[in-house]
This record gives structure tokens, sequence and C-alpha cells, in this order.
């Protein structure tokens, strides 16, 4: 037997309105481990992007190094994709995205490739703002290289190798929400129902979308004692909100109760909508956010959800007034305006 | 919804959508494979066993497992289930030796069949090994009924037909032919220890409109034009005729009058074409020989000039249906039509006939002339006698009859038993793991993405000289491969086992047709819906887990289930397996 995908499809899944199948969305046979929550987080994407209409070309996907980076190649094989160094996702995507604002940017990456050699990477394109999404595949351990405990490893949790771990965790979320991320959201790869929106409006959102998404690790920390196992996550879920995605050019047909659920529009008029599980959480309000995460903690429970949005996110681009049209659209012409208004240029600053 | 129940043998023979749709549930991928890998002899016996005529069946068969057929679901055309068996018969080796051998060990009890089709050589072919002296009756000199009289050479050779007949005669069977069985009381007072009737449908329907009686000479029976020729009573037609009806015989009967005279060959219909019950291949196969069928139709009058028939008035109709599906047929209003014709063939129908029966032997017969039967024992209202094939419940096909003869063979051996002939042993079930090793099966899942291939016919300015050689070449070893690698392999089961599964949901995200979801348990219609893809095919079943631990159940359409493995393979646990499911329908002597 070999080990290969049919090319037949499900006759009753029918193209979406850009006219591809969701086979359209799908990359190549997962070489990860089976179970892998990764792969599951790369079913969530090619199920949000099937679902939003996305024109594959419209998406660039990067990545770092590790288990996690290497999902770009099991999702998304229409859309463009660079994978980089151990750590680096954030500064290529910057380049890329400013010299060509009209892609989404998906980047993906590891607790290790984040919370590690990462890490001043990740903290500076969020306090730039960066348009795009950042999905960190949580799994606790450097999956690739075996599983070494990584920086987000809670306090005292024991994986396969064996030893609890003495170090204290790095909530990635929470450092997010601390430097004024302005969309920040937590799940877990085994909940699509949760991820799968959550996905579509971190697409949608004009700045630096986080997901922290937990993510099994089954072959190094799966463990009983791992507090980043399918059965730990699952006895310690707790979740904001549930919430829909709602794209611009459709209407609400749920009827949510009232006071029980808000709702957030977007910059592009699409909306979120939460059906709120803690009564008074507001997620357009950062201080309850990070009161809810710390609570959540002391409590052993994992906090998901959309944790926080801001609806008034300005974008790098923004910020710097870049032009309208993207740069890799200039010709030389444009850029290189020849050596009298060089001169021009060089006078005015004598 | 409740956990399936996969312990119930039905649950996964119905996944194998080729074998349950046969009426002998043959059990097509285990052959098809074998044919993938030249194992001809064996996919032969594995047919033969099932259907009794392999080679008859890999040309004639009506092939209501094809409609049936999961990849005609998932992409245009079935897998040609029926044209793949022709390989097995034609390139098989010796086969006899693998065969029952006699002479068997007699058991005392003695069986007459009466009629010596399809039906009754398979109540032969069962008992006659556990020790049956077995008495078959038929008009003809010869063995095989209607697959011989009516069923043209150039569809299927004849000595294809002697070769699987005598397998089963050669079983120590007491044949009487040509002996026409006028007296069911002379049957019954030969005191058989059971009776089965496999007479078929032999009474081809009339058509009595104006100028029937005049024109008799050249207005002739389907049926009874077809045994004429077969016999060779038969050996010319006019150069113009006309066939009435739309139905298989018909096709069979202008197909043979192109061969032996007819130039200008028509075939009329009275309904639309879309309503015709001939098989879509046999109409494309008459038009090929450039047959021109026309429609809506219906035969007013057989003009008679001079005392001699000289051609048919039509009038013309079209069709409309009430709510209810119901076809009425409206005149146009158009002139009638005359088309000329030196002889007239009529194939409108076949009827059971019973003449030889008498009213008073305590055999019940209901409308139509159909007997009173028990429809999974064959018994009729007298204890000891059985009836099949098309004599049981009107006319249908060869594999139905094998069916039905196989079903009445089991009845009458338990009968002659003393046992209950309801207590009907369980069908032979195997359900085994197809796993070897990481990414090893032992079958091929690298399934083709080809679409279906045709069979080569031989060159019609030569079939047509020749009334006895056959049309279709077949496919060759190549082709046979080919169109072998588009079978799914659907009896290769995926099983899950709900205690081993983590959720983590590896499963779903690798199935290329989107079959598996978990979700909050519901019911059917209900959940019918919320689906990784909608299930709206009623007639597939989900696959329901029991209760998993975030209390939600693991659904699976089968639907347009690929049987790739791709789930088993991704998942971590061997929460689900691939395995192999056999099924072998309850027989006399399993
Ligand atoms: C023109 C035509 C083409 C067909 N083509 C196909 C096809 O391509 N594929 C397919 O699957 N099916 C085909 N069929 C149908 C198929 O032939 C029958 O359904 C099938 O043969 C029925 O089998 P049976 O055993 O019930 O009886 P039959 O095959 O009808 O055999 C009954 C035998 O009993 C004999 N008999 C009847 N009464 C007596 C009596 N009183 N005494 C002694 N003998 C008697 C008859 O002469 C006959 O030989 C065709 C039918 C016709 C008419
Ligand atoms: C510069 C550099 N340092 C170290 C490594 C070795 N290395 C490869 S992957 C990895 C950790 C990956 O962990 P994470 O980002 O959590 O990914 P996971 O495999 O767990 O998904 C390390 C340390 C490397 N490839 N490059
Ligand atoms: S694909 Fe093969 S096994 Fe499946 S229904 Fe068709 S012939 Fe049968
Ligand atoms: S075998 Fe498994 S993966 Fe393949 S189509 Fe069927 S359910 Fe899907
Ligand atoms: S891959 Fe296996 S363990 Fe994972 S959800 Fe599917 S059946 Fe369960
Ligand atoms: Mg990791």
């Amino acid at each position: 037997m070999s080990y290969i995908k049919p090319a037949f499809h499900h006759p009753s899944l029918k193209p979406n309105k850009v006219g591809y199948l969701k086979k359209d969305y799908r990359g190549v046979i997962s070489t990860l481990c089976a179970g892998c929550g990764h792969d599951s987080i790369s079913g969530a994407i090619v199920q949000a992007c099937y679902e939003i209409s996305l024109e594959p070309h419209k998406l660039a996907k990067l990545s770092g190094i590790g288990c996690s980076s290497k999902t770009p190649t099991y999702f998304l094989s229409n859309s463009h994709g660079f994978n980089s160094v151990h750590g680096r996702m954030p500064s290529i995507t910057t380049g890329a995205n400013m010299a060509n604002k009209d892609l989404i940017y998906l980047g993906v990456s590891g607790d290790g490739d984040t919370a590690s050699i990462g890490m001043g990477q990740f903290v500076h394109a969020i306090r730039r703002n960066l348009n795009m999404v950042y999905i960190v595949m949580n799994n606790g351990c450097y999956g690739l290289t075996k599983g070494q405990d990584s920086a987000t490893a809670d306090f005292g949790s024991i994986s396969k190798e064996g030893n609890a771990n003495p170090y204290q965790a790095i909530d990635l979320a929470g450092l997010a929400l601390e430097l004024n991320a302005t969309f920040v959201g937590r799940s877990f790869s085994g909940d699509k129902n949760q991820l799968v929106p959550m996905i579509k409006a971190a697409m949608s959102h004009p700045g630096f979308a986080f997901l922290d998404v937990i993510s099994p690790c089954v072959t190094f920390n799966n463990t009983k004692t791992s507090t980043k196992s399918y059965s730990h996550v699952r006895d310690h879920i707790e979740a904001t909100s549930t919430l829909d995605y709602v794209p611009f050019e459709e209407e609400i047909t749920v009827d949510y109760p009232e006071g029980e659920s808000a709702e957030v529009e977007l910059f592009d008029g699409s909306k979120i909508h939460l059906s709120k599980l803690a009564p008074d959480f507001n997620p357009t309000d950062r201080f309850t956010a990070v009161n809810r995460l710390h609570e959540a903690k002391s409590k052993g429970q994992i906090l998901t959800g959309l944790l926080y949005i801001n609806p008034e996110s300005k974008d790098l681009h923004n910020l710097m007034g870049t032009s309208d049209k993207p740069l890799n659209q200039f010709k030389q012409k444009d850029l290189c305006p020849g050596s009298t208004k060089l001169e021009e240029i060089n006078r005015a600053f004598r | 919804m409740k956990p399936t129940d996969t312990k119930d043998p039905e649950y996964f023979h119905k996944v194998v959508d080729c074998q349950y749709a046969c009426p002998a549930h043959t059990p097509v991928p285990e052959y098809i494979r074998l044919i993938a890998q030249q194992r001809y002899t064996e996919a032969y016996m594995i047919n033969w066993e099932s259907n009794v005529f392999p080679g008859v069946l890999g040309r004639t068969c009506d092939r209501p497992c094809e409609p049936a057929c999961r990849r005609g679901r998932v992409e245009e055309e079935p897998v040609a289930i029926c044209r793949l068996k022709r390989v097995a018969a034609d390139n098989k080796g010796e086969v006899k030796h693998l065969m029952p051998q006699g002479p068997f060990e007699m058991n005392g009890k003695k069986i007459a069949l009466i009629g010596g089709g399809p039906a009754s050589l398979t109540v032969a072919r069962d008992l006659a090994p556990l020790g049956y002296e077995i008495h078959l009756y038929d008009e003809w000199n010869k063995g095989g009924g209607m697959m011989r009289t009516q069923i043209p050479a150039f569809r299927l050779p004849e000595q294809v037909l002697d070769e699987e007949v005598n397998y089963i005669l050669d079983m120590g069977v007491h044949t009487h032919f040509n002996t026409f069985v006028d007296s069911m009381k002379g049957i019954l007072d030969k005191k058989y220890d059971a009776v089965f009737v496999g007479t078929g449908a032999p009474k081809g329907r009339p058509l009595r409109i104006p100028g029937y009686e005049e024109g008799k000479d050249n207005i002739h029976i389907g049926i009874e034009f077809l045994a004429a020729v077969a016999f060779e009573h038969r050996e010319t037609v006019g150069g113009k005729v006309i066939v009435l009806g739309g139905g298989n015989t018909a096709m069979d009967c202008c197909r043979t009058s192109k061969r032996i005279g007819g130039e200008e060959v028509t075939v009329v219909v009275r309904s639309p074409r879309k309503d015709m019950k001939a098989s879509s291949w046999e109409i494309k196969d008459a038009e090929l020989e450039d047959i021109a069928i026309f429609n809506n139709m219906p035969p007013k009058e057989f003009v008679i000039e001079n005392g001699k028939l000289k051609g048919v008035t039509f009038g013309k109709v079209r069709a409309e249906y009430d709510e209810n599906g119901k076809r009425s047929l409206i005149p146009t209003g158009e002139s009638d039509v005359f088309i000329e014709a030196d002889d007239v063939i009529i194939a409108i129908g076949q009827d059971n006939a019973f003449p030889w029966i008498e009213k008073d032997l305590g055999i019940e017969f209901g409308k139509w002339e159909i007997p009173v039967l028990d429809k999974t024992t064959f018994q009729s209202t007298l204890s000891h006698v059985f009836f099949g094939g098309d004599a049981a419940f009107g006319p249908e096909n060869v594999i139905t009859a094998v069916a039905h003869g196989h079903q009445a063979a089991v009845s009458i051996d338990l009968f002659c038993k003393g046992e209950s002939i309801h207590d009907r042993p369980d069908p032979m079930t195997n359900l085994v793991s197809q796993k070897m090793g990481i990414h090893e099966w032992t079958y091929d899942n690298d399934i083709a993405a080809d679409l279906r291939y045709q069979v080569a016919h031989a060159d019609k300015s030569v079939t047509l000289k020749d009334r006895k050689m056959e049309v279709e070449l077949g496919f060759d070893h190549i082709e046979g491969f080919k169109e072998a690698q588009r079978c799914l392999n659907c009896d290769v089961q995926t099983v899950f086992t709900t205690n081993l599964c983590i959720e983590c949901d590896a499963c779903v995200d690798i199935c290329p047709t989107d079959c598996i979801t978990f979700t909050d348990n519901g019911e059917e219609a209900d959940l019918r819906t919320r689906l990784s893809a909608p299930a709206e095919n009623l007639s597939q079943d989900l696959y329901v887990s029991e209760i998993l631990p975030t209390q939600r159940v693991m659904l699976k359409d089968e639907d347009v289930c690929l049987h790739c493995g791709l789930c088993a393979e991704r998942c971590p646990t061997a929460a689900w397996d691939m395995k192999k499911y056999l099924y072998n329908v309850t027989k006399a002597y399993q």
C-alpha cells in the first residue's frame, strides 16, 4: 500500500464563492506524527480559508523551524510561502508585508520558535502592530528536536522524558496582552468549533492578530502528567465565549439571547459574534482580559476564546503612512527618480 | 442515534454496494483485486461459487451492481464490474478440479427440476454434491433455458454457455431433454422428495390490433423468433423489419434481424426514450448497428394488401406524468405514420404460463398466474414444490434466477432433512485486519483516477454478416488491470474502536472525502445536516460510535468513503483499522 491521497472529493461539498473546493486549500500529506495537534490546526486553517472564500494566491504563509513550522507544507499548497530560519519568521514577514501590503500574512510558529529563540522578533512584531496572523502551535516542548521542555511548559509539568519542569512558564497570550497586541486569542487544536471562526476573525483583523493554540505533541508530551496533553487540556479548558465570524456580506441569521452575547464589528465590516460564557467578560477591555487570564491560571484552568480585540487597531502601514500602492508595484522609474532629483533632495538638506 | 451494531452481518455487507446490489451477492471487490493480480482462475472461482455462470454473466448480466457502485458517486461512471468478470472467465486456467467432483455419496433423496434454465441449474449445482439424485426436465435438446434460446450468439457464444452448463450436468445430473412436461400430476406421481419449477416466463405477449390475424404469417412473437433463430429453424427474415417494443428482447430481435437478411430494421416504441426498459448499453449497441429507434409511436394497425402484410400504421403521442409519476400517453394530434415492413416482430413482454400444472394439486396461483410463494424460501402452497427464476415472480434476469436457485436449494435441503426451512443458516462472514506494518496494508489503495474503459467491438462489417460472431472483444490483460484499479475496495471496512480514540481529529483532517465528524449526538435527520459534509444520500448509513470522553460521538457517513485507509493510517492509537469483510450468502453446501 502506498501513502497517497486520492484525488476525489465529497460530491456534496460545493465550490465556495470564488470557485474553489475544500481540497484546493489542502497541502500534501503531513509527515508529522499521527495524532499531532499541529495537523488539526492545519485542518482548521484549510477549513477557515475555504469558508471565507479566500483566493489562495492572496495569502502568504511563513514559518520558522520546528514541527509547527513545517506545517505550511500541509495546507494551502496554492498559496505563497517562505520557510525561514529558527525564530526569524517575524522579520521575514515584516519585510514581505512592507513590500506587498495586498497579501494576507499567515505566520506559523512554535512555542520554541517564538518563546525562546524568536522572542525578540516576536515582541517587536507586536510593538509595530504588523498586519499578520501569528499562530503559535503550542505543545510545551521542542517537538522536532525530540521533546525538550520549552519556555511555555508549565511549572511542574512532566513530559515523557520524566522530570518535572523546574521553571516558570511564559504565557504568550499574557505577554501579547501586556505588549498591547490588538488581537489576542487562545484556543485548542482539538476544538475546531472555536478555532475555525477565530482564525477567520484574525484574518480580517487589521494589525497583529495573535493566536496561542494549545496543540498536544502525541509523541513527547501527551503523558497524563503533562499540562499540554489531550486529556489535561480537555479537563481544564475554560472558554470566555464561543464565537461566530460573520463576513461583511452576510446577514446574521442566528438569534443570540440578549445580555449573554456581544458583537464586535471589524474594520472590513465583518462581525464577530460572541456568545458569552463568562457573563461580565468584555473582549474589548484589556484589563478584564489580563485579570481573567491570571485568575484562570491560579485555578489551574486554561482560558480560551477571543481574549482581547482592539477595534480601533491601526497597522504598521497606517502608522508609517506608506503609500496605498504596494511597494512591489512601483517601477524602477518611480523608485529611482534619477540623479537630478537626487541632487535636488540632497540640496534640501544642506 | 444508537451506536452502530457492526456485528449485524448486513451492516458491513451494505457498505459493499456492488455486492449488496448483486442478487447473488457476489464478492465483487475480492475478485476484482484478483484480476488486477492476474489471478484469473481464483477470480473465476469466486464468481462461480456465487453466480455459477461467470462466463455467461460477464457478457450478459443485467448488472444491477453497476448503478449501485460507489465509484459512480465520486466520479462519472461505475467500475465495469460485469466486463471484468469476463476477463476472469476468458483468462482462467483449468477450473474443473476446483469444483465438486463426483461421484458423490448418494443420500437417497430424489429431486425433480422442471425447466433447464439458470434457476434449475443452480439448484442442481448446489444439491448434486450433497448426494441428491437430480432429474432435470427441459423441452429443448440442451440445457441453459433462455440463455440458449433467447440470448443471441453474438452476445453469448455457444461454447461459453456449453462449458458452464456442462460443469453442472457433469455432476451426475439425470437429464430428460426434449421432454415437455405436460402434467405436474405426472411428476408428483413419480414421488420425488421435492420438485423445483424453473420453467421461466415462456409466453410472449401478442398484439391484437386490426390486421393481426390476416398478417400472421409475417408477424412474429419476439421470443419465439429468437428461439427459432437459435435452433436454426429460421435462417432469414425480410429486408424491411419493424420491431415493436422497447425492452432488451426488442434489442436482441432487431440486432438478430440485421444479421439474417434485415436491411432496413426499425424499432418502434410507444413510450419516450427515457422510459424504455432496455439497458442503455443494449440500446447503444443497436444504434451502432444502424438500427433506427422511434419513440412515442404506438402501433394502430397492421396494414394488409392483397392478403399480405405491407407495414404498420402508428399514432403519435407525448407522455404526461401525474404527481405520482403515473404516465399517460396523450395523442399529439399529428397525422399517423406508416412504415413499410416485410416482417414485424412483437417484443412487448412475456408472461408466466403454467397450463401444465393442474389446478387441483394444492398449488395456488395469484394474479397473472404468478404462484403463491414464500419470498424467502420459495416454497409454494404444496410443501414439497418450490419455484424459482422467472417462474417465481415474473421475468427478471439470469443473476436473479441464480440467486433464487441458491435459496431454493437451501430450502429443499432443509426440507428433505426434515428441518424447518425458516431456520436458515447465517451467511458466512469474516472480518480481518489488513494491517501488515507501518504504511503497509495487504490491499492496494492506490486507486486509478482513470475514467471507465470501454470494451472494444469487432468491426460491424464482419459481425453483421455472421450471427454467431461475438461483437464484444472483451478487455485484454492491460485494460483489465487498469479497469480493476478503478475499484475502491469497498469491502475493506473502516472499523472504529471507541475506547481507543483520543479525539485528536487526525482522521477528520486527512479524510479526502470528509466522511468523518466528531459532534454531539442527536437524531439521524438532524445529524445528517451537521456533518463535515452533508449526508444527503439517505440510502447510505451513518456509522455511529459509542459516547466518547468529550460526550461527543464519532460519525462516519459511509456514502463516499474511498476505503483509502488514510484515517487508519493517521490514527495514532489504531482506533481506526481497515478490515476486509468477506460475506458469503447462505448456501445449501456451505
Ligand atoms: C430476448 C431475451 C434476452 C435476454 N437477455 C438477457 C440478458 O442479456 N441478461 C440476463 O441476465 N437476462 C436476459 N434475459 C432474461 C433471462 O434469460 C431469464 O431471466 C432467465 O433465463 C430466467 O431463467 P429461468 O431459470 O427462470 O428460466 P429460463 O431460462 O426461462 O428456462 C426455462 C426453461 O424451461 C423450459 N420449459 C418451460 N416450461 C417447460 C415445461 N413445461 N417442460 C419442460 N421444459 C419447460 C423452457 O423452454 C426453458 O428452456 C433475456 C430474456 C429474453 C427473452
Ligand atoms: C538556530 C537554530 N537553533 C536550534 C535549532 C534546533 N531546533 C530545531 S527545532 C527547535 C525547537 C522547535 O520547537 P518549537 O518551535 O516548539 O516547535 P515544535 O517542533 O515543538 O512544533 C530547535 C531548538 C535550529 N534548527 N536552529
Ligand atoms: S468501487 Fe469496487 S467495491 Fe466499491 S462498489 Fe464499485 S465495484 Fe464494488
Ligand atoms: S477510508 Fe477513511 S480516510 Fe479514506 S475515505 Fe474512508 S473514512 Fe475517509
Ligand atoms: S485519528 Fe484516531 S484517535 Fe484521532 S480522532 Fe481519529 S479515531 Fe480518534
Ligand atoms: Mg513546540
